[in-house]
């Protein structure tokens, strides 16, 4: 693996080719746009469409409102059992594309030629902790009767969001740095969405499931930290 | 011009000898940053010409029951080289900034077939299609400014102008107004019945890519630019194919395909300067002069005529790799104003009534190339740099 950043022939910008650029730069001041107006036109069509648009989809009915079994849901105060059944959700596939983005990492970085053993054992260790993660919030789900199976709204949306963060680190062009770049992203949210996730909980009276939370919070800072730390060792470790 | 006439005798590599192994076929791709720009071109045409040698040879088994084995067995090379050819793409393109060097392909090599096609008329049918592609680039450069706040020149490498063209909006015109007079399988040059096979292809390709990607895009507007400009693609497609002589046999178009394809490796590989990428030009380059040479031989067997009937005489000796600016810019002064009636070019006041009632009613309710490239002017770093902090 290319893991430091080096100088090279870089052919994207107008300084790369200035005899082109000065001829492109000329054409477009001479043949000017025929279309008036500007960027606002597309924020129009834009904002129409946000106002007629369809939902990404629904929160699946749990079991109890189907009348199946009774359960925690039914005790629920304060929060509507959708929004926190679609919270749960989306933490559940965080999780489990969080342990997936582990495992795309450190099979990277056992490319590397002098690959730090302790860097590596830490991250097996936080994969673990991610999948152990997941456990939680199907526990979680199960007990209130919501099917943890199903992918929630907010849970597809978090696979658009985090497309991204994996296409950055399962690109084996990408260096260390790059990756722990894009892993970073994914700490720092995974933190808030525990944060809120608890606050959730707690607000619907939920204080088991918080508590159980809580353990996860706390790993998921080590994490972000230890990311951090990371990181900012390997951009120095260049200069 | 420079010419070739011995480029189609080599026996080239016998088809059983055109070998793959997956790990190939997926190998190290291009880099988005260091390549040239002309070396994507290059990759993007190629794979629009495998994917038609596919396209060709699978509906000729639908009519040739006596070509089915030959058919499927040339198809599975050509199938594993679109892939070599195409996986070359890297992954940090975005479908966006793909779509920008898809429209360079469609300007840079359109033009550069332009001046070296003998027709005229089908000289003519280059510079028109030539035109709407440059104005699409222009409406995705845009797309691509407003909504990934990125600089197409980064892909274009500032051999191709980002500037406003005969409109897209006027580009919709009746199936009618699409069609053109088709060269003459008896009297036309080798080079025109490979111009209009090659560009053909180059355009199918660019067409079924923006049906494939056009709705991957969350944005709305881009949603709709796709579907525009895809309907624009249908058209050139209609357009170039309607350059080929329908009285040509089945195994004429196919032996002219191979041609074709034998004819643009090599001009790859004459011009390529990254020498793992020049490596499979090279190789298929090879491929396809045993593909053309068994081409050949069924047509003696089957039509019980000589292949060098139709592959013959002399071609230009390269397809141009590089900036057209002075034609096209030269082309745009000239025809921006042309429009197309039935198989004629006229000037915009004589466009017939069923283009313009054509285009009416899809522009009634709003058009997405005018939207998104509203006041657009292209600068070095997006059109924010213009709008420097004071
Ligand atoms: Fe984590
Ligand atoms: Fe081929
Ligand atoms: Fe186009
Ligand atoms: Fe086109
Ligand atoms: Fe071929």
């Amino acid at each position: 693996m290319q893991n430091a950043t080096k100088m090279g022939l870089n052919c994207t910008g107008a300084q790369m080719s200035p005899m082109d650029s000065k001829e492109q730069l000329k054409a477009s001041q001479e043949v000017r746009p025929d279309i008036p107006g500007n960027e606002r036109k597309l924020a129009l069509v834009r904002t129409e469409e946000a106002a007629k648009a369809d939902a990404i989809g629904s929160v699946p009915i749990p079991g109890s409102a189907r009348g199946m079994v009774k359960t925690a849901l039914n005790k629920l105060v304060g929060v509507s059992p959708e929004v926190l059944i679609d919270k749960l959700g989306e933490r559940l596939a965080f999780e489990r594309g969080g342990v997936r983005l582990y495992e795309a990492l450190m099979a990277k970085a056992q490319a590397i030629d002098a690959v730090d053993e302790q860097m590596l054992k830490t991250m097996k260790h936080f994969r673990d902790e991610e999948a152990e993660h997941l456990q939680l919030v199907v526990a979680a789900m199960e007990k209130l009767g919501a099917d943890p199976t199903a992918m929630t709204p907010c849970a597809d949306v978090v696979g658009v969001t985090n497309m991204g963060v994996l296409q950055t680190i399962s690109d084996p062009r990408t260096n260390l740095a790059q990756s722990l770049n894009a892993l970073l992203t994914a700490e720092l949210t995974d933190n808030a969405g525990w944060e809120l996730l608890i606050e959730l909980a707690d607000a619907a009276g939920q204080s088991s499931i918080s508590e159980s939370f809580e353990k996860a919070l706390a790993q998921e800072q080590v994490h972000a930290d230890t990311v951090r730390g990371w990181l900012s060792e390997e951009v120095m470790r260049q200069v | 011009m420079e010419t070739l006439t011995s480029l189609f005798d080599a026996k080239g590599c016998p088809l059983d000898k055109q070998k793959f192994t997956w790990r190939e076929m997926a190998s190290k791709p291009i880099s988005k940053l260091d390549d040239d720009a002309f070396t994507r071109v290059r990759i993007i045409l190629m794979n629009g010409i495998e994917t038609d040698a596919l396209r060709l040879k699978n509906i000729g088994a639908r009519f040739h029951g006596e070509l089915r084995q030959a058919l499927a067995q040339v198809r599975r090379c050509e199938q594993h080289q679109a892939t070599m050819v195409n996986w070359l793409l890297s992954a940090d393109h975005s479908p966006l900034e793909t779509t920008v060097a898809y429209e360079q392909v469609a300007i840079e090599v359109t033009a550069a077939v332009a001046q070296t096609e003998p027709d005229p008329y089908q000289a003519q049918t280059y510079r028109f299609g030539l035109l709407e592609d440059f104005d699409h680039l222009y409406r995705y450069s845009a797309m691509l400014d407003r909504l990934e706040g990125k600089d197409a020149n980064n892909i274009l490498q500032g051999y191709t102008d980002i500037i406003p063209s005969r409109p897209t909006t006027v580009h919709h015109r009746a199936p009618e107004d699409d069609l053109r007079d088709s060269y003459q399988r008896d009297s036309a040059a080798l080079i025109t019945k490979i111009h209009a096979a090659m560009i053909t292809a180059a355009e199918y390709q660019t067409h079924d890519y923006y049906m494939t990607i056009g709705p991957t895009f969350a944005d709305p507007l881009a949603r709709q630019l796709y579907a525009e400009i895809a309907s624009v693609e249908e058209q050139h497609v209609t357009q170039y194919g309607s350059l080929q002589d329908p009285g040509e046999s089945f195994l004429e178009k196919w032996l002219i395909h191979e041609a074709m394809e034998v004819y643009a490796y090599n001009s790859c590989l004459e011009q390529e300067e990254n020498p793992r990428i020049k490596a499979i030009w090279e190789r298929f380059l090879d491929y396809e002069l045993g593909h053309l040479n068994l081409v050949g031989e069924l047509m003696k067997k089957h039509e019980r005529r000589d292949p060098s009937e139709i592959i013959h005489g002399s071609v230009p000796k390269l397809i141009e790799f590089k900036s057209q600016r002075e034609f096209v810019r030269k082309t745009l002064a000239e025809e921006i104003d042309l429009r197309a009636k039935g198989h004629e070019y006229v000037d915009k006041k004589n466009e017939g009534h069923a283009s313009r009632d054509y285009r009416n009613q899809l522009n009634s309710e709003g058009i997405a190339a005018e939207a998104v490239s509203a006041g657009y002017q292209w600068a070095p770093g997006t059109e924010l740099s213009l709008k420097k902090a004071s």
